[in-house]
C-alpha cells in the first residue's frame, strides 16, 4: 500500500476545503469500499481527509417535509430507526439487504452512494478496465459478465452498481444535497450518476471536490407501501444479480401511485419510468405487473451469459407489485 | 443394529466427547499462528506472480526498486541460488513451482517471477507492485472442455471388468448422463505463511503446514542440506484441506534467509492463494448406468475428464469414487486429463470423490427415477458382498444401516417420489438422498512416549492439526493406552524433529498417528514398575509402524455414510436454500464425538457450499482468474446452512489393528448429490452442472440463453 496523509475535518466547510480539490484526496466515511480498494491498488490516494466526525449523523423526519438522512449516518442506523422502518419500509429493507452487520454499523449513507462497482476486471490491475484505466478496454464483454448489467450499459463498459441502498432511494425520489468549494448545491439522485457511454470513468455528476452531506426524501404516503427485494447467489453476503425497491397505492382495482427500480441491472439504479408510466391508473393484475416489467426490459441489451436478468426482474416486478398489492388490500 | 453416538465406559477417554486441548490458547489468542510468531531482525518477503499465461520474462527492473524505502532485495530468475531439481518426493516427482526463480519460463498466470524482501511488510508489498517486469508473451489455451483433442488416459487411472458395452445394450434402463463441477477452492481462513532463518548451522522454519516432517524433507531436498539440518513445526494450521504441503512461501522465505542471513516471513495474500496452492480441477463426467427394470444394475462407466498444468501431472480422480459401491455385471471408469496453461490442481478435501460422488450419485437419481423405484431401495438391490472391482472382503461396510438409520430419522417413508408436486408460498420443496464412501488408508509413523518423573506423559508425533481436532483425539488415544487421563498427557506434535510420520491427508492422519502412539505407549506400559521411582529424564519408548502397516490384510476398507437433504426452490427468482440436511455415517470407532460431529457437520457444509455456491471463473483472455477473493468467490454464508444433523452407527472391525477410519473428508462425499437430487425432487428439473445457481435454475424453466 502507498503512504498516505491524512487528516480529521471538524465542519463541513473545512472538510472541502482540507481536501481542497485535490484530485489526488479522497473522503474518508466508513473506509468499508475505499480501503478495501487501496489494498488492492486500485485507488491510490496521497490524502485522506476523514469526514467520520463531522455533524452528519443525524436522522430527521417530519410528516410535511419527509425524511432528512446525514451523510455520516450509519447503515445500521439507518435501517434501526423507527420512522425510516414506518414511513420507508423499503429503504430499511434494502439498507438490511446489504453487506454484513460488521460491515453496515462501519459504512455511511454518504459512502454508499459513492461506492465502486464490484466488477472483477475492475478491481484487478492485472486486467484491463475502461473504467480504471480509460482506454484500456472491457473484458467483461468478451468475458466473465453473468452478473453485469443489461440495461444502459456501453460497448466501453457493462458494470453494475452494487449499492442496495441507492436503489430505495431512487424509487422514493431522493434528493443529494453536497457541499462544495462555490457553496452548499442539490441533484437529484436520478441525476447523480452520469451515463456511462464513452466515459465510464466518469461516475458521477458532483462538482469536483464535492462533499455529499445530506440525503433527503420528500414526504410521499405512498412510500409507506414499499418493498425492497433483493435476489443473491447465497442467503447473505453478497451482491444483488438482481433487486426491485417498489412503492404502490392503490385505490380498488386501479394503481393510483407506483414507484419502481431495479438494482444490478445497470452502471446505476435504474428508475423504471416507463413501467410507472404504464402501471399508473391501470388494473392491479399480474398481467398489468408482467406488462409493464417487459415494457420497461424492452430496452435490455443482454449479453451472451447474462440473459437470465431480463426473466429475473420481470418475476420480481410481478412478485413485489403482487405482494404490495395484497399488503395494500389489508 | 444401535446407534447414535454409543456413549463410551467412563474410565475411556475414547468415545468421550472431549474440547480441545489447546480451545483455551485460541480462544484467548495466546495460540500463535505463522504469520504472527515475532522474530527480531525479521524481514518480509513478498511474491510477485506472473501476469501473463504463457510465454517468458524478458527482464524484471529491480533498480528502482532497490532504492525504495526499506527493500533489501529483489529474488528473481536472474540472481536467485540454485536448487536442486533431480530428486524424487514422496508422491512422485515434486511440483516445478517450488523451483522458483531458476528460469525465465511462465507456463501459467501466477507462477512466481520474483521475491521483494524489505524490512516491514508494507514496505515489501509496496515495492512488489512497483516492480516492473517485462514478458515475451506466447498465445495460451486455458479453456477446458469435454472432448479437448489434448486429453489423455494417464497410467492406471482406468479400470473395467466385464463386457461393458454389452451390458448396455441388453439393458432395460439406460442412464446417459453428462455432469460438470467447476474449478474449486480450497481457501483455508489462515493464509499460508512461514517464517524461515538459520541457527546454528540449521534451517529453522515456523510454518503453517499439514506435515512437518514433509515439508522439513523437501526443503532439505530442495537447498541440497542434510535432513537433520531442516527444522520444520507447525504448531497451530487455521485449515489446509489438502492445499498445505510444500508450496512457495516456505521456499521463497528460506531462499531469502540465505541469501540476507536475516530471518524472513512470507504471507501470501488471499488472492495468492488462487493461483500458488493449488484447487480442485474442473471435471466434465460422463455416466452410463445400465439396469434391469428391477433396478439391478448390469452395467457402471463413468469417464470423468480434469485438467492439470504444463509442468506437472495431478489427476482429479473423480471416477475412482464408485469402486467399492456398487454389484453390476460389468464396470469401466477412466480419468482422463488435458494439460492447460493453468497452475496445477492438487489434493482438495475428498479430491476425486467429492465430484465423483456428485456424477454417479446424481445418476443412481436418475435411475432410480426412470425404474420407478425408491433411490434408498435401488442402493439396496445393488449392495455388493464384496469388492465390485476386486473381489476382496470388506473390512466392515454399513452403508445399508447408515441409509436405514438415516431414513428413519430424515421421515422418508413418508416420501411422495412426484417431483415438481409440494409448495409453500412461493418455494417448491423436494428432498434427495446420496451414499458417501471414502478409503480407510494407513501409513507408516513413528512415536516417542515417555513416562515423566512426575507422574505424566509426553508424547512426542509429527502429526498436524490442521482445526480437525487431532490433537485432542491422539491426547485420548494415549489416555486410554497408556491407562492414565487425558489431563496427564503432555501432547507435542508438528515438529519435523520428532521423526517420519505421515501428513495430515487422505484422512489416515488420526488413524496412523493414533497407532504409533498406541504401539509406544504399550511397549512403555510394560516397562513401568509400580512403585518404582523413574530416573529424572523419565522412561522414553519409541515406535515405528512401517512393518505393521505393511503387513495389513489386503481388504476393502472404506467408510460410508447416507447423506439427505431437503431443498425449498423459488423458480421465480431461482433461489434455492437448503431446509435441512442429516448424515449417518459408519466410520469405525468415533474417538471425540465433539470434534468428529465438526468434522462431518463441516464436510456436509463443504457440499452445500459445492451444491450451490463455489465456483472460480478463469477469464480466457487473460488466462488469470476473475474475482480471486471471498467477495468474488461465493462459498455457503451462515445463512445458507441451516440446521445440519450428523451422527454415526456402529461400524466395528474386531480384525483392524487401530478401529479407527477416518472422519476428515467423507461428510463431503454425496452430499452435493443429495441437495441436487432434492432440486430434482422440488422442480422435476435435473441440474448436472455445480454450482446449481440462480441464473441456471431460471434458464432451466424459462428456456433462455445464458448458463
Amino acid at each position: 500500500m502507498k503512504e498516505f496523509g491524512y487528516d480529521r475535518a471538524h465542519d463541513v466547510q473545512g472538510a472541502v476545503a482540507l481536501l481542497g480539490g485535490d484530485p489526488e484526496a479522497r473522503f474518508l466515511g466508513g473506509g468499508t469500499n475505499l480501503v478495501d480498494l487501496m489494498k488492492a491498488g486500485v485507488e491510490r490516494p496521497t490524502r485522506l481527509v476523514d469526514v467520520r466526525e463531522l455533524p452528519l449523523g443525524r436522522i430527521e423526519f417530519s410528516p410535511e417535509d419527509g425524511l432528512r438522512i446525514g451523510a455520516t449516518v450509519t447503515n445500521s442506523e439507518l435501517a434501526a430507526h423507527p420512522e425510516v422502518r414506518r414511513h420507508y419500509p423499503a429503504l430499511a429493507q434494502a439498507v438490511l439487504a446489504g453487506a454484513s452487520g460488521q460491515l453496515r454499523n462501519m459504512a455511511t449513507v454518504g459512502g454508499n452512494l459513492l461506492q465502486r462497482t464490484r466488477c472483477g476486471y475492475f478491481t484487478d490491475l492485472t486486467k484491463p478496465c475502461n473504467k480504471r484505466t480509460p482506454g484500456s478496454g472491457c473484458p467483461a464483454i468478451e468475458g466473465e459478465h453473468h452478473n453485469h448489467a443489461v440495461l444502459g450499459a456501453s460497448e466501453h463498459c457493462v458494470a453494475t452498481h452494487p449499492s442496495d441502498m441507492a436503489v430505495a432511494l431512487t424509487a422514493l425520489d431522493a434528493v443529494v444535497a453536497y457541499e462544495s468549494a462555490d457553496g452548499p448545491g442539490e441533484l437529484p439522485l436520478s441525476d447523480l450518476y452520469l451515463p456511462v457511454g464513452d466515459t465510464p470513468h466518469l461516475e458521477t455528476a458532483l462538482p469536483a471536490g464535492a462533499l455529499i452531506t445530506a440525503v433527503t426524501l420528500p414526504a410521499a404516503p405512498v412510500a409507506a407501501t414499499s418493498r425492497y427485494r433483493k435476489v443473491r447467489e447465497r442467503a447473505s453476503y453478497a451482491f444483488a444479480i438482481g433487486s426491485v425497491a417498489a412503492a404502490l397505492d392503490v385505490q380498488g382495482d386501479v394503481v393510483r401511485d407506483v414507484r419502481l427500480a431495479f438494482g444490478a441491472v445497470a452502471s446505476r439504479p435504474w428508475r423504471a419510468t416507463t413501467a410507472e408510466r404504464l402501471l399508473t391508473g391501470g388494473p392491479v393484475s399480474a398481467e398489468a405487473f408482467a406488462a409493464a416489467a417487459d415494457a420497461e426490459l424492452a430496452a435490455a441489451r443482454p449479453l451472451p451469459h447474462n440473459g437470465y436478468k431480463v426473466t429475473l426482474m420481470r418475476n420480481l416486478v410481478v412478485a413485489v407489485l403482487t405482494e404490495l398489492a395484497e399488503e395494500a388490500a389489508r | 443394529m444401535t446407534t447414535t453416538t454409543p456413549t463410551a465406559a467412563a474410565s475411556r477417554a475414547v468415545g468421550t466427547a472431549h474440547t480441545r486441548v489447546e480451545g483455551l490458547a485460541k480462544v484467548t489468542g495466546a495460540a500463535r499462528y505463522a504469520g504472527e510468531v515475532p522474530h527480531p531482525e525479521l524481514a518480509h518477503g513478498w511474491l510477485v506472480l506472473a501476469t501473463v499465461a504463457r510465454g517468458r520474462v524478458r527482464s524484471v527492473e529491480e533498480a528502482p526498486v532497490l532504492d525504495m524505502p526499506g527493500v533489501l532485495a529483489v529474488l528473481h530468475h536472474g540472481n536467485a541460488p540454485r536448487l536442486e531439481a533431480g530428486y524424487m518426493g514422496v508422491f512422485g516427482p515434486p511440483d516445478p513451482v517450488l523451483q522458483l526463480f531458476q528460469h525465465d519460463r511462465v507456463p501459467y498466470v501466477g507462477w512466481p517471477v520474483a521475491l521483494v524482501v524489505a524490512e516491514t511488510p508494507e514496505q515489501a508489498r509496496e515495492a512488489a507492485e512497483t516492480l516492473t517486469v517485462r514478458y515475451d508473451a506466447e498465445p495460451h489455451d486455458v479453456a477446458f472442455f469435454a472432448g479437448h483433442s489434448g486429453m489423455y488416459t494417464p497410467e492406471g487411472a482406468e479400470e473395467s471388468r466385464g463386457d461393458l458395452e454389452s451390458e448396455l445394450a441388453s439393458s432395460a434402463v439406460v442412464v446417459d448422463a453428462e455432469y460438470t463441477t467447476p474449478e474449486e477452492h480450497h481457501s483455508s481462513m489462515e493464509p499460508h505463511a512461514a517464517i524461515a532463518r538459520w541457527d546454528g548451522g540449521r534451517l529453522e522454519v515456523v510454518d503453517s503446514n499439514q506435515g512437518s516432517r514433509f515439508v522439513a524433507d523437501e526443503l532439505a531436498k530442495l537447498f541440497s542440506l542434510d535432513a537433520e539440518s531442516v527444522r520444520v513445526r507447525s504448531e497451530h494450521v487455521g485449515g489446509g484441506f489438502g492445499s498445505k504441503g510444500t508450496r512457495p512461501h516456505q521456499v521463497s522465505a528460506a531462499m531469502a534467509a540465505t541469501v540476507l542471513h536475516r530471518p524472513v516471513r512470507v504471507v501470501l495474500t488471499r488472492r495468492q492463494m488462487f493461483a500458488l496452492v493449488g484447487y480442485r480441477s474442473p471435471t466434465v463426467q460422463r455416466v452410463r448406468l445400465g439396469a434391469d427394470h428391477d433396478g439391478r444394475l448390469r452395467a457402471v462407466d463413468h469417464v470423468s475428464e480434469c485438467l492439470t498444468s504444463t509442468v506437472h501431472e495431478f489427476v482429479e480422480r473423480a471416477a475412482d469414487f464408485g469402486h467399492p459401491l456398487y454389484d453390476a455385471n460389468a464396470h469401466h471408469t477412466a480419468s482422463r486429463v488435458v494439460r492447460l496453461d493453468v497452475p496445477t490442481p492438487t489434493w482438495m478435501r475428498a479430491p476425486g470423490e467429492a465430484p465423483g460422488s456428485f456424477a454417479l450419485e446424481s445418476a443412481l437419481d436418475e435411475l432410480a427415477e426412470k425404474c420407478g423405484i425408491d433411490p434408498i431401495e435401488l442402493r439396496v438391490r445393488n449392495e455388493p458382498s464384496v469388492g465390485p472391482l476386486t473381489g476382496l472382503p470388506f473390512s466392515s461396510r454399513n452403508l445399508l444401516a447408515c441409509f436405514e438409520e438415516g431414513a428413519r430419522r430424515f421421515g422418508w417413508a413418508d416420501r411422495d417420489p412426484r417431483p415438481g408436486v409440494r409448495r409453500e408460498g412461493r418455494w417448491l420443496l423436494g428432498t434427495g438422498t446420496a451414499a458417501s464412501a471414502f478409503p480407510t488408508l494407513s501409513a507408516p509413523s513413528t512415536a516417542a512416549v515417555t513416562a515423566e518423573a512426575d507422574g505424566t506423559f509426553t508424547v512426542r508425533i509429527t502429526a498436524a492439526d490442521i482445526g480437525t481436532g487431532s490433537r485432542t483425539a491422539l491426547t485420548q488415544i494415549a489416555a486410554d493406552a497408556l491407562g492414565t487421563t487425558p489431563g496427564r498427557i503432555r501432547m507435542r506434535i508438528a515438529d519435523s524433529d520428532f521423526g517420519a510420520a505421515i501428513m495430515a491427508g487422505g484422512s489416515m492422519g488420526t488413524r496412523s498417528w493414533a497407532w504409533a502412539i498406541t504401539v509406544a505407549a504399550r511397549a512403555l506400559r510394560e516397562r513401568l514398575v509400580p512403585g518404582v521411582a523413574l530416573p529424572p529424564e523419565g522412561i522414553t519408548e519409541r515406535s515405528d509402524t512401517s512393518a505393521a502397516v505393511g503387513a495389513l490384510t489386503e481388504k476393502e476398507r472404506h467408510a460410508f455414510g447416507a447423506q439427505f437433504a431437503e431443498v425449498a426452490v423459488d423458480v421465480g427468482t431461482g433461489e434455492v436454500r437448503v431446509r435441512r440436511m442429516l448424515g449417518i455415517f459408519a466410520a469405525g470407532r468415533i474417538v471425540n464425538p465433539l470434534t468428529a460431529r465438526g468434522q462431518f457437520v463441516g464436510g456436509m457444509t463443504w457440499g452445500l457450499s459445492m451444491a450451490l455456491h463455489e465456483e472460480a471463473t478463469r477469464d480466457q483472455a487473460s488466462g488469470g482468474h476473475v474475482g480471486a477473493d471471498l467477495a468474488g468467490y461465493h462459498f455457503a454464508a451462515h445463512a445458507d446452512v441451516p440446521a445440519i444433523e450428523a451422527d454415526w452407527v456402529d461400524d466395528p472391525d474386531p480384525d483392524d489393528p487401530v478401529g479407527i477410519k477416518g472422519i476428515g473428508e467423507i461428510g463431503v462425499v454425496g452430499a452435493a448429490a443429495a441437495v441436487a437430487n432434492a432440486v430434482w425432487h422440488a422442480t422435476g428439473v435435473r441440474h448436472r452442472n455445480l454450482p446449481i445457481r440462480p441464473d441456471r435454475v431460471l434458464n432451466a424453466v424459462g428456456g433462455a440463453d445464458g448458463a
